[in-house]
């Protein structure tokens, strides 16, 4: 029990989490033709929160969240399954960056501990309400214009090689290079 | 049931986030300065098994799903060699947000669940994002 604690526990190499996240796309199909992604649960977060305005919240024709209720599940799963790795399989290790990135957050004047992210950005701090607030902004904006995010596009459409699925893959990493190299920089 | 295996399918998928760090700003900012080649490894290798498992279901493709209709993979949009601004413009202003807050909606969801507030609030403002798209969408170059 212990070793297999341990082994839930530190962290996953990517030749394993890789597989086990690309396995969602066929088994979601085999299920039920359901489409892996997750960016589409905003939609329907919107639609429950404001009943009034459903056609503000999705631009589909005939939109309804009661016909996603596969994706509302699947959504409160991924909540879970962070809740387990962050609750109870914890990883007591800070994240072995490489030597190179710890260069590159040092030159931020960042202290890397076992946290998911520096104090100085996930600190509810007013300027860092403002600043995750608007980064959601951009996010969900974003990934309802392209129809898709890393899940949806990246893994999902590109596994099946759609063409908009590549060119958004493109427009993703160009604009996480640019917001990596000129933005964060500018943040700390 | 199959409510069940879906919250179980998300459990794994998120699950896999964190404990591969994928839901870290450390390695959204090592994989946008390519650092390192772990990000990219879980990215590929889920590819690679998200291809091989398309081509078994597009050969399945007509048996009955789980939930009864027959298996169909989807095709393109062809809407996409008209509409492709939409896919990269919407795309790079999602990369800047994940680039800057290290979360994209996938993991936003699992950090969610292991308690971080920031994610909390990411969350809000990518349903206020959506709103904001929804009802502007008339309004931008598609």
């Amino acid at each position: 029990m212990d070793h297999l604690f341990n082994l839930l526990s530190s962290p996953w190499p990517w030749y394993v989490a890789g597989p086990v996240i690309g396995m969602m796309v066929p088994l979601l199909l085999f299920m039920g033709n359901r489409f892996f992604g997750a960016s589409k649960n905003f939609e329907h977060f919107c639609a429950i929160a404001l009943p009034e305005k459903v056609a503000q919240c999705s631009q589909r024709s005939g939109y309804n969240w009661r016909d996603y209720k596969w994706s509302l599940f699947f959504v409160a799963g991924i909540v879970l399954g962070g809740a387990l790795a962050g609750w109870v399989f914890t990883n007591p290790e800070p994240i072995k960056l490489t030597a190179a990135a710890q260069a590159l957050i040092q030159s931020y004047g960042i202290q890397q501990g076992t946290e998911y992210a520096p104090a100085a950005l996930y600190s509810l701090s007013p300027r860092n309400i403002v600043l995750l607030l608007l980064s959601g902004v951009v996010i969900g904006f974003g990934t309802r214009y392209a129809n898709g995010c890393t899940s949806g596009h990246c893994i999902s459409g590109v596994a099946m090689m759609l063409p908009e699925s590549i060119i958004a893959a493109i427009g993703i990493f160009g604009g996480g290079v640019i917001a990596a190299w000129l933005i964060v920089p500018l943040l700390f | 049931m199959k409510y069940l295996l879906y919250t179980l399918l998300g459990t794994v998928f998120g699950f896999a986030l964190v404990k591969s760090e994928a839901a870290s700003w450390y390695r959204a900012q090592e994989m946008f300065h390519f650092q390192n080649f772990h990000m990219f490894g879980i990215i590929g290798s889920a590819l690679v098994v998200g291809i091989i498992g398309v081509w078994v279901m597009r050969r399945l493709s007509g048996r009955e799903t789980l939930e009864g209709p027959p298996i169909t993979v989807p095709t393109s949009d062809p809407r996409w060699k008209t509409h492709w601004k939409r896919y990269l413009l919407g795309g790079a202003l999602f990369g800047l947000g994940w680039g800057v807050v290290g979360l994209c909606p996938g993991t936003i969801f699992a950090l969610t669940g292991a308690g971080i507030t920031a994610a909390v609030v990411v969350m809000i403002g990518a349903v206020a994002g959506t709103y904001l798209y929804a009802a502007n969408s008339a309004k931008i170059p598609h």
